[in-house]
């Protein structure tokens, strides 16, 4: 088979073993890609070989049956995600894979610090450009970029947000090349999600493989709701002794509608729609069977538009009239901040390099993929000469709509996009295509490896944590490189290897 | 009694209004797909023992008249079985309850156990998935059994697992809201079914009847080891009106309503609870001062329908003193007739 590559021809990257081929493993082939089991980044860590051996001797009905019984656990449990169609509302699980991705010590500390960095940059970035706009009037990014952006806030010039903090939540998409090198994907800011599956993916990893985890000290992911909870009520309004924190859903009829049960859950606060909520004099208020009580900062799960009719979209009914007015008296605290959209668009993301260096005065410990932006000329005479070897993406989407792979991509789909490209440059990016790194996956034939990225969490109050781990995507399809769950995607659980 | 308020809790704990309504309404909906499935399991016994249109009686005590005959020209066993069941058009059928019980359990995800929701889920996925080949005649006790069985367990997680705060004693006052209208529809459903008439009055037929009708109430074996041998319909009438041991009285759920708002009022200083507990109190004076036989020559059906109608009233005056803004939080779905006392309300979130 054409995508399946001979590990002989393959570049086993120097200094690490050819993979055991006995058992589970026998048939699998990791060829130029940097397997995340069989390779390690650094000093190799005896428990991968721990883990890999006792992988090895499992049978693969026992596996099959063990990845049955998650399953069918996830669907019982209700930790779904809801697709409506006309008639029916159907609940899917997202696809979980029960072979673990694991990091080590040193690789989680590289990108621990790597994750903290560009969320502190984010946040000086998103008071600059609301402030004073210093990085525009040093020319380090163009001005139309930023205030010509359709997620440029102008209800947020001259707010001060409790702490600096316009990025309370975080999402950092990573990738890992060939040489196991880890990049930056993208930055997602607003209203990142997936965070629920690193908890649960946890929990039924150490169900189902009891016995491939024994012994093995994880890092632990369970703390995540109480860290948010602090991160939310250390920046309520100033002068609040006892914050009510409450998570702002869109409601039961949201696909992510799991994931905000299971953080209220998880957080210990109440889950709000915006009919629970009601502003009075600038403030904000919920309905209790007690009457009207005090609301002092709201993690929501609303983008933007929604959040209040009287300030955006006038015909949402999923938000709060007088929200935005209370926010900026400083009554409530918004956490995402209104306006971060502009800190995660796919175009400010190819200057993050800059902008890290700009504000910190420091070299950005996890790189970009090299990008080149088509609404500047040179990017799009690049793109347009190199289709064909490319990733392209609309800098607007997300859920990796509208993107071609030039690689992957016919003479015909080439062509058509060339055209969508040149009448509408400024709404695209190009990067190299990345050969990201694979984890070996249960699949129909046994295990082989399917491409994965990372997603860690950080929650940032006063300080920024990251939460160890993050929510490994898989691309179930062979060969393919899209990750995302609307596109045949699926999880698996993230071991860091404890100290 | 002994107050509610956990001593442990750190933050006395709020309760939207939101989620009050929801957790009556979930347990509103849960013991309701119970009793249907108690009252089609005793119909199909009054039909075998011979009562000649037993199963128009189940669409008269639920006032689903109008609705079913819209679409039904007659009260066969097949056609009302699948309006109460399986019919997604029927707001009162199983499947439309229980859609209704999953959408407010979806909402109190939050505040249930996973316990409850992971059964919730199981149950009503199962009723979804139920078809034609599930109500046949053959197949009709063995599915009642088994819904009744569900909901039971769905009883027993909530007992074992629910935190008893605010949202517990909504939940209860909504289950014994609805067990007390429910005791009345079953009682009903003998009225309708076989109109008394002298003759008919201490037959076999009739006593065998009544023994049914305590048996779809889980009352049979305990009505007979305290009334030993007397089978007078007035006695077993008595016994599910006014027995305050027996779980599914309409006196021992209108006491456990009337504890479940004092505890409202008491331990949360619910101050909205106050007019309610007067009007249940009121409500158990009236059923305390008349023996059963009193109520029968008043008009047995009658004082069904007003008991009926109090409940609703009561249900609504909840509605409006727990909700800042009435109707707010609800979204009513489509109530038949919201005024008539025999329509039984409906909520969902």
């Amino acid at each position: 088979m054409a995508d399946k590559i001979d590990v002989s021809s393959g570049q086993i990257p120097a200094g690490h073993d050819i993979p055991d081929r006995s058992g589970l493993f026998s048939d699998y082939r990791n060829g130029h890609f940097f397997c995340e089991l069989t390779n390690s980044g650094g000093p190799s860590d005896p428990r991968i070989d721990l883990i890999r051996d006792r992988l090895t001797s499992l049978p693969l009905h026992d596996l099959r049956a063990r990845a049955k019984q998650a399953e069918q656990e996830l669907y019982n449990l209700g930790i779904t995600f809801t697709v409506y169609s006309e008639r029916d509302a159907i609940d899917r699980i997202l696809p979980f894979d029960l072979i673990p991705r694991i990091l080590t010590q040193p690789e989680w500390q590289h990108i621990d610090a790597g994750v903290r960095q560009r969320v502190r940059a984010l946040n000086m970035f998103l008071w600059d450009i609301y402030h004073d706009r210093n990085i525009l009037r040093d020319g380090v990014i163009p001005r139309d970029l930023v205030l010509g952006n359709a997620n440029y806030c102008p209800a947020m010039i001259g707010l001060d947000v409790p702490g600096g903090t316009y990025v309370h939540i975080s999402g950092t998409d990573l990738v890992r090349d060939d040489s196991g090198r880890f990049l930056v994907l993208e930055d997602n800011v607003r209203t990142p999600s997936g965070v629920s599956y690193v908890i649960e993916n946890r929990h039924t990893t150490l169900r189902v493989m009891p016995d491939i985890a024994a012994g093995i000290d994880l890092m632990p992911v369970d703390d995540y709701g109480m860290r948010l909870q602090n991160a939310l009520a250390e920046l309520a309004p100033a002068g609040v002794s006892d914050p009510q924190v409450v998570l702002l859903s869109p409601g039961i009829y949201n696909s992510a509608y799991f994931e905000h049960v299971f953080l209220a859950r998880e957080m210990g606060v109440p889950l709000v729609e915006g009919r629970d909520l009601v502003a009075e004099n600038d403030r904000i208020y919920m309905r209790t069977t007690a009457g009207l009580r005090p609301v002092h900062s709201i993690y929501r799960r609303l983008n933007d538009d929604f959040l209040d009719p009287e300030a955006f979209d006038p015909t949402s009914m999923l938000g709060v009239p007088g929200l935005v007015e209370a926010y900026r008296k400083n009554n409530v605290t918004i956490a995402n901040a209104i306006g971060t959209g502009v800190a995660d668009d796919k175009a400010v993301y190819a200057y993050m390099p800059r902008i890290i260096r700009y504000y910190l005065s420091e070299e950005p410990v996890l790189s970009n993929v090299e990008t080149h932006i088509c609404a500047e000329p040179e990017g799009l005479a690049y793109t347009l000469a190199n289709l064909a070897e490319l990733v392209v993406k609309p800098v607007g989407e997300s859920g990796g709509y509208g993107l071609i792979i030039g690689p992957h991509a016919t003479k015909g789909e080439l062509a058509e996009f060339r055209t969508k490209l040149e009448a509408d440059p400024a709404n695209y990016i190009s990067q190299p295509v990345i050969s990201l790194s694979v984890s070996p996956t249960l699949c129909e034939n046994g295990l082989e490896p399917r491409h994965v990225d990372l997603r860690p969490f950080a929650v940032t109050g006063h300080s920024t944590w990251v939460l160890p781990g993050g929510l490994s995507r898989v691309a179930l399809r062979r060969g393919s490189l899209v990750v995302n769950s609307s596109q045949g995607g699926g999880s698996k659980d993230t071991w860091v290897l404890a100290q | 009694m002994t107050t509610t308020i956990d001593p442990i809790a750190t933050v006395p704990l709020p309760l939207l209004s939101r989620y009050a309504e929801c957790t009556m309404w979930l347990a509103r909906y849960m013991e309701r797909i119970e009793n249907l499935a108690r009252i089609i399991d005793v119909t199909e016994t009054f039909v075998r023992s011979g009562a000649s249109d037993g199963w128009r009686g189940i669409v008269q005590i639920n006032a689903d008249e109008e609705r079913f005959f819209a679409t039904h020209d007659a009260t066969t066993a097949r056609s009302v079985i699948a309006f109460y069941t399986i019919d997604t058009e029927n707001p009162t059928s199983i499947v439309s309850l229980a859609h209704a019980a999953r959408e407010n359990a979806r909402s109190l995800r939050p505040v249930i156990s996973t316990e409850m929701w992971s059964q919730l889920n199981i149950f009503t996925k199962f009723i979804r998935g139920l078809g034609r080949e599930d109500i046949r005649p053959s197949e009709i006790f063995q599915l009642c059994a088994r819904i009744k069985q569900e909901c039971q367990t769905h009883t027993g997680i909530t007992e074992g697992t629910f935190y008893r705060d605010q949202a517990s004693i909504f939940y209860n006052a909504g289950r014994h809201l609805e067990r007390a209208d429910q005791i009345t529809r079953l009682i009903d459903i003998k009225y309708h079914t076989l109109l008394p008439s002298e003759a008919g009055v201490g037959s076999e037929v009739d006593i065998s009847q009544w023994s049914a009708v305590l048996r779809s109430a889980a009352g049979y074996h305990a009505y007979r080891r305290v009334m030993t041998a007397d089978i007078r319909p007035s006695s077993i009438v008595g016994f599910l009106l006014k027995s305050e041991a027996f779980p599914r009285s309409l006196s021992t759920n209108l006491r456990l309503l009337h504890g479940n708002l004092t505890q409202l009022r008491r331990d949360y200083y619910l101050r909205g609870a106050s007019p309610i507990v007067g009007r249940i109190e009121h409500l158990r004076n009236i059923l305390g001062q008349q023996t059963a036989q009193e109520i029968i020559v008043r008009g047995l059906h009658e004082f069904n329908d007003w008991i009926q109608h109090e409940l609703q009233v009561i249900q609504t005056e909840i509605a409006g003193a727990f909700w800042p803004k009435p109707g707010m939080a609800a979204i009513i779905a489509e109530s038949p007739e919201p005024a008539p006392a025999s329509g039984q309300t409906q909520s969902q979130s």
